[in-house]
């Protein structure tokens, strides 16, 4: 996982050297903040169902203050993100992942 | 009995109930499952697990899972029992058959798309251990 888009790659690489700076691109600054190819974790790894009883498996989609992590930062795509959605919310009520953290 | 549903029974324990307790109550529900008719498939205790809250004054509870065939009476009357009894703090229902059928045909879509040899991706809807996954520094 994690691999870089190629634009923003090239962008990264572009920045350290000389030439870089001067050759201006508009897609390509705005990419040079570091963006990662985002890939649904569901599909890469084919999981059909998302087990609410797999702590392991959800908590990296619920970061620190207990909110689901939206799929705009995940890259989960759509149906994997819904059904994600049902698995975290039926372990929060086993309170195997919280609803709130403060 | 027309309907044959699967149901995911979980159950939290209060942490002070006595490991006979808790044997008690497992028996209670094989009792009902037998009863009014449905199977008992699966059952599993986890044991004693901290909590991502607290329910009322505990801070863990023993977790004990049940797999069962069965109507919608035998869990009405499952739920019945378990919302009655004190020692428990909590539980959930969660039917099953359709979700894993869903997922065991996008399984079998994806296998006729790529070819047999599915390999490592293939794993089985219900184990709950799942110690295979691989991303746990990201939270």
């Amino acid at each position: 996982m994690a691999d870089e888009r190629r634009g923003g790659g090239g962008a990264r690489g572009g920045r350290g050297g000389a030439k870089g700076a001067s050759a201006e691109k508009g897609p390509g600054q705005r990419r040079s903040l570091f963006r990662r190819r985002k890939v649904c974790k569901f599909c890469a790894e084919k999981i059909d169902y998302i087990d609410y009883k797999d702590v392991r498996m959800l908590m990296p989609f619920v970061p620190d203050r207990g909110k689901i992590l939206p799929r705009r930062i995940s890259g989960v795509c759509a149906p994997h993100q819904r059904a994600l959605q049902t698995a975290i919310k039926r372990a929060r009520q086993l309170a195997l992942v919280p609803y709130v953290v403060d | 009995m027309s309907t044959s549903r699967q149901y995911e029974l979980v159950y939290i324990v209060s942490p002070d109930a006595s490991e006979q307790e808790v044997t008690d109550l497992h028996a209670q529900v094989e009792a009902i499952i037998a009863r009014i008719g449905g199977e008992l498939v699966k059952s599993e205790n986890w044991g004693r697990r901290k909590m991502a809250y607290e329910i009322g004054p505990h801070k863990e509870g023993i977790y004990v899972l049940e797999l069962i065939n069965g109507g919608g009476e035998l869990m009405k009357e499952l739920e019945r029992r378990l919302r009655v009894s004190e020692k428990i703090l909590r539980y959930l229902v969660v039917r099953v058959d359709e979700e894993l059928r869903a997922a065991e045909r996008t399984r079998s879509r994806r296998k006729v798309r790529t070819g047999p040899p599915a390999g490592d991706g293939d794993r089985g809807g219900m184990d709950s251990d799942g110690g295979d996954y691989r991303y746990e520094s990201e939270a």
